[in-house]
């Protein structure tokens, strides 16, 4: 797609596009290419020799039990995630899309979280589930639940699933009421006088209208939950107790930056990339097919 | 016939009562919901007007308490809460997270504004290269590319520096696509009446383009500007001099592994004053948050 009309200029169009171009190779398309490069090389113990290894970074990873356990914990935690912050949204936009009062103060009083940081929204919950100094981790610890994240890891993962998902559920809210609110009334209204009550209404004509909104917003949610949420993990565990809550991206800080293994970690690196890149093609292939929606 | 009569007011009367309920139903379901959203706030800034004693017992306060005023200014000029960190004033850490998202919020835009006006109103060799070559970033997140990214920040001796904090930061696919999409849609007879009138392309760009980009440019600038203030991974990487620190990774290093000897009436201050500005810019700017937010993704 382009214009018929242009302007004619040699010099003035590469100088408009330096800016944008220069941030991009210089901290995009290097530190990729050097990230492929580094995960084909292995350091010794003291960082003095540095030799060529081809894939072993890589065979090794797939063979590291702590890597495996990272992939675990990453699909858990961002399945769990979708789906939370998915259902609760879905429910909350069905709800402020009826002909209600105050369904305006509703919609702004259920999308401001979207503007609180991943990290804040786990110091939040913290304040919240803190065995000795929060609301509901006192209570848990006051009828006998022994409720600790800093020690049982299925509680950790629960509480960084909750702050991950508490954060993301504005943002679906936003896109299914937008999606809800574009279904024509004449088409809700036939369903009605063929007498479908509200909930099988809602099942066989209001989803399926609303799939491509799902599954979009699906998409947006892995990715979210996947790279976005290091903060969360970061501030609320530390990917511990005993890395029960080290996902992919947390183990790629953590083996680079505190464990200096920079070959694994690149080519953990190079292992996300890809993954960014399936993700992404699906969207977008996803996006064109939208357009005939 | 009255018996007739009788029933259809019944009728009448039970599908009053039956909207009533799903009326009542519904109203609930929302105030359920806000209030889940709206209970750890709640808990923070209540937390954030008590003392450090009463929140350190844990008998955790659920109404307001009379110390706000001294955590206010207390975190504001000398910081603090944390055991083991040395402390920073809220004042510093928010100045900082406002001029780094301000940086990221306008330069983005603007480098996106520029490239976007090349690529759709020129026609020159590998245009569509330096289109995809932008386009691609969109898939190589910092996340992906921490240490690598690290290392050049190093070489260029940006480590510790406003600039490196914001710089590799503004490099924008989807600010470009937005503005590209728009632009495509400014009628050719523009461009047309522009060269008629003898108007080059930079005049154009500044009497047309930028006053039709204004909504965008607004949508855009909110969406950017909570982007920019919720930054983590990058400034904990690359900040190490505290007077640089940004009020969200400032606020976790305060807490550390969760201490319960925290001074936590501080750490919830500092966190009402991270939450305040970017809630408040969509909230204030709801329009054009939803418009920049709906059409970012598209």
């Amino acid at each position: 797609m382009r214009k018929k009309v242009i302007f004619r200029g040699v010099a003035l169009p590469y100088l408009l596009l330096v800016p944008q171009l220069a941030v991009t190779i210089v901290f995009f398309f290097w530190p990729a290419g050097m990230a492929v490069w580094q995960s084909t090389l292995r350091q010794d113990a003291f960082g003095l020799r540095t030799e060529f290894v081809a894939f072993e970074n890589f065979l090794d990873l797939f063979g590291d039990a702590l890597y495996l356990n990272a992939a675990w914990n990453t699909v858990i935690f961002s399945s769990s995630v979708a789906a939370l912050a998915l259902g609760a949204a879905l429910f909350l936009a069905v709800q402020a899309d009826k002909q209600i009062r105050g369904a305006g103060l509703y919609k702004t009083l259920l999308i401001w979280p979207y503007a609180v940081a991943p990290a804040l929204a786990a110091v939040l919950w913290l304040f919240i589930f803190h065995p000795s100094i929060g609301l509901v981790g006192r209570a848990f610890g006051a009828i006998g639940i022994d409720w600790d994240y800093r020690v049982n890891g299925g509680q950790a993962m629960t509480m960084v699933v909750i702050a991950a998902a508490w954060k993301q559920v504005s943002y679906n809210f936003i896109f299914f009421l937008a999606g809800l609110q574009s279904i024509p009334t004449s088409v809700l209204e036939a369903a009605a006088i063929d007498g479908a009550r509200p909930f099988r209404r809602f099942w066989t004509v209001i989803f399926p209208l609303l799939s491509p909104t799902a599954f979009f917003l699906l998409v947006v949610n892995l990715v979210y939950a996947f790279f976005d949420t290091f903060g969360v993990i970061h501030a609320l565990t530390r990917g511990g107790p005993g890395n029960a809550t080290e996902t992919l991206i947390y183990k790629v800080y953590v083996d680079g930056v505190q464990n200096l293994n920079f070959g694994s970690s690149a080519a953990q690196s190079v292992i996300l990339m890809v993954i960014v890149i399936a993700l992404t093609a699906v969207q977008f292939r996803f996006i064109e097919r939208r357009v005939h929606y | 016939m009255p018996t007739a009569t009788i029933d259809v007011e019944a009728l009448a009367a039970a599908s009053r009562r039956r909207k009533a309920r799903e009326r009542f139903l519904t109203h609930l379901a929302l105030i359920l919901g806000i209030a889940v959203f709206a209970l750890p706030i709640w808990i923070t800034i209540v937390g954030s007007t008590h003392d450090t004693d009463t929140i350190g017992r844990g008998d955790v306060p659920l109404l307001p308490g009379t110390e706000a005023i001294h955590n206010y200014t207390t975190a504001w000029f000398q910081g603090g809460g944390g055991r083991n960190t040395f402390a920073v004033p809220a004042s510093t850490m928010l100045w900082n997270s406002l001029v780094m998202a301000i940086l990221i919020a306008v330069g983005k835009i603007a480098i996106s504004l520029l490239s976007a006006f090349a690529v759709v109103f020129f026609s020159f060799p590998l245009r569509m290269v330096f289109f995809w070559m932008i386009f691609i970033t969109l898939m190589l997140p910092v996340e992906v590319r921490i240490i690598p990214t690290f290392q050049v920040m190093t070489d260029l001796g940006l480590i510790d520096t406003m600039t490196g904090l914001t710089l590799p930061l503004i490099a924008s696919a989807t600010a470009t696509l937005l503005f590209r999409q728009f632009f495509l849609t400014i009628p050719d007879e523009y461009v047309e009446a522009a060269k008629v009138d003898g108007a080059g392309p930079l005049r154009f760009f500044k009497d047309v383009v930028l006053p039709l980009s204004t909504t965008n440019i607004a949508a855009l600038f909110v969406i950017l500007f909570i982007y920019g203030w919720n930054q983590y991974l990058w400034p904990l990487l690359m900040v190490s001099n505290r007077d640089l620190e940004t009020v969200i990774v400032g606020l976790t290093k305060m807490i550390g592994i969760g201490d319960t000897q925290n001074e936590w009436n501080l750490i919830m201050t500092t966190a009402v004053f991270a939450l305040l500005p970017p809630v408040a810019v969509v909230v204030l700017m709801q329009r054009w948050f939803i418009k920049g937010l709906t059409e970012t993704e598209k």
